[in-house]
């Protein structure tokens, strides 16, 4: 079902494309060269060892930095350029830190997904909706007047897509959303974002458990300074890229398959 | 000596009249009409007569102001975890006041203090910004750099200028009720004014730059503008909180009824009504003591906040611990949404 959209849309622009990217701190070189395509509907996992370069590498795809050399278009535009800010969500890797002791309620956080369109003002009936909808899709509702920090991790989790659903986003970008969440919630979590990427939602998530990514990913990047694979699920598990990317004597969270 | 110094500043600002004539006007005339005829009425019924005395009317009015503008930023400040930021910038803010004093002493200017002492605190808010913005995080040790060091050219200047003048630093490093002049009353519902319609108009970009700076910045906020502003007003709070609560202790109106409103409010806006009420109590009960023992007022207020932030937490252990005290606090708050809230409520 995903493939099918995926292969619909392949004549369509990409909706991110990252071209011959090189970007380091400093004299540190972190990505080299890098290259790779981000189609309309596709499920992207980006995989690679720590340090490898993956959440750079997210946040050049999102214009958040800019690139030494290359090119990064987000949505047919430059990416540092793009300023449609409702058409991305965004869930940071220590995004649930700070919800832990802020006093702040899950509708309070949702409603943040409506602030890229409505940063002053009243919101409208139609921003109260789309707010409504978000927590009803994630399955939050009963508990909106909820503090963030007083949640699950895996309820808190769905609040941040909820965020994401409720400012109407094209790309859902994830990096390692499930640090610190129970497996059971972890599942759960992944068959949402599977649901929602069939939805038409494209997805781009950054996640250490190779096992996830093969399951539910249409497409699957393995980084660690340089491309390694880029390709589908399948393939990926046929190649040695994994073993390359993260060297031989690495430890590698691999398994269900 | 430090009155007679006082009164010379109050002449030299009178040469400013944009700032000068703009707010002793409509505060001597709100003072006049308003404040005064109220806390005559409550003198009566509460059969307090200081409340009549001027003085002591203008430290209410200031320290009710300081009450609202302290928490209301510190809000966004504690929960960024940038508390320290407002100590540092009072501290630096106390090299304006002197870099002031010093300018008008070796060049016979004649510019107020806490003029200067606006300026240096919001460049140097600026600058620890800046500085942030290049090494990507706040550093405890920039901090308390940039904090002795600010109060270090203070105390240079300070003794570099020669005279009395160092007489008169006292209330600003303690605080003081009896030298709150109309015109600083006046600066103080000025800054009132501006702050809270700054904070009013961008309530959403500054919550969520607080909360997720990240997806901020993903969201195409313009995350740096928003900080720099909260950075600027508490240099404006900072500043303005400065006379009555001293330098040094000024930074705990930011805090410390923030603190104390985190533990029990439910939502991020019920946090910030949370915390003003625990100030106002501080400040009031702060500076009633104050008069009243004629004991210094900051410390009054701030001894004031610590014990609301220590009945808040008392309350919640106890809850905590009684489970017959629990289920009625949970009864009396209307919260009983399920059992996951073993910690004994969130409202109180």
């Amino acid at each position: 079902m995903t493939t099918a959209t995926t292969e619909t849309d392949r004549s369509a622009e990409p909706l991110i494309s990252v071209d011959d990217v090189t970007f380091g701190y400093g004299d540190i070189p972190v990505l080299e060269s890098v290259s790779i395509d981000v189609e309309p509907g596709s499920f992207l996992g980006l995989v690679g060892p720590n340090g490898s370069g993956k959440s750079t590498l997210l946040d050049l795809m999102l214009g958040l930095r800019r690139p030494d050399e290359g090119t990064v278009s987000l949505f047919g535009e430059p990416a540092h350029e793009f300023d449609a800010g409702e058409r991305i969500g965004y869930v940071a890797q220590n995004a649930t830190k700070a919800a832990r002791n802020m006093p702040i309620t899950v509708q309070e956080v949702v409603e943040m997904g409506r602030y890229p369109r409505r940063l002053f003002g009243r919101f409208s009936a139609a921003d109260r909706r789309a707010v409504e909808g978000a927590l009803e899709e994630v399955g939050i509702t009963d508990l909106a007047s909820r503090r963030v920090g007083r949640l699950s991790g895996g309820q808190r989790q769905r609040v941040f897509i909820a965020r994401a659903l409720a400012s109407e986003a094209d790309l859902l970008a994830l990096d390692e959303p499930t640090v610190g969440v129970d497996a059971e919630s972890r599942e759960e979590f992944y068959s949402l974002l599977h649901d929602l990427n069939a939805t038409g939602l494209t997805v781009i998530l950054i996640e250490h458990d190779i096992g996830v990514v093969t399951t539910y990913a249409t497409d699957i990047a393995c980084i660690n300074r340089q491309l390694y694979f880029d390709g589908n699920p399948d393939e990926f598990v046929e190649t040695d890229a994994l073993a390359q990317a993260y060297g031989t004597d690495q430890h590698v969270l691999q398994h269900d398959h | 000596m430090f009155l007679t110094y006082q009164r010379l500043a109050g002449t030299l600002l009178a040469e400013l009249p944009a700032l000068w004539f703009g707010l002793t006007g409509p505060i001597e005339w709100f003072l006049d009409t308003v404040v005064g005829p109220t806390m005559d009425l409550l003198a009566e019924v509460l059969e307090a007569p200081m409340l009549t005395y001027p003085f002591m009317q203008r430290a209410y009015l200031a320290a009710v102001c300081i009450a609202v503008i302290g928490p209301l930023v510190g809000t966004f400040l504690v929960h960024r975890e940038m508390s320290m930021l407002s100590d540092t910038l009072a501290h630096t803010a106390f090299a304006g006041v002197a870099v002031g004093l010093f300018l008008n002493s070796a060049l016979s200017l004649s510019l107020s203090p806490l003029l200067t002492a606006f300026v240096v605190a919001i460049v140097t808010a600026l600058l620890v910004e800046l500085l942030v913005e290049h090494a990507g995080a706040y550093t405890d040790t920039s901090l308390a750099m940039v904090l002795t060091g600010g109060f270090a050219v203070g105390s240079i200047l300070i003794t570099a200028t020669d005279g009395g003048i160092a007489v008169g630093i006292d209330a600003y490093l303690f605080g003081s009720l009896a030298t709150v002049s109309t015109a600083n009353v006046g600066i103080l519902v000025l800054m009132s004014l501006i702050v809270g319609g700054l904070v009013t108009l961008t309530y959403r970009p500054l919550l969520y730059v607080t909360f997720d700076a990240t997806a901020a910045q993903a969201a195409r906020l313009n995350v740096r503008l928003y900080k720099r502003l909260m950075v600027v007003l508490t240099a404006l709070v900072v500043v303005s909180a400065m006379q009555i609560m001293g330098v040094i202790l000024v930074a705990a109106m930011l805090v410390v009824p923030v603190a104390a409103a985190a533990k029990v409010a439910g939502s991020f806006k019920q946090s910030i009504s949370l915390a003003i009420l625990a100030a106002e109590f501080a400040a009031i009960a702060g500076v009633t003591l104050s008069y009243v023992y004629g004991i210094a007022a900051g410390g009054s207020i701030v001894v004031a906040a610590i014990a609301v932030y220590a009945a808040v937490l008392g309350v919640q252990k106890l809850a905590h611990r009684l489970p017959t005290l629990q289920r009625l606090s949970s009864l009396w708050t209307r919260q009983p949404r399920d059992g996951l809230e073993a910690d004994g409520g969130e409202r109180e």
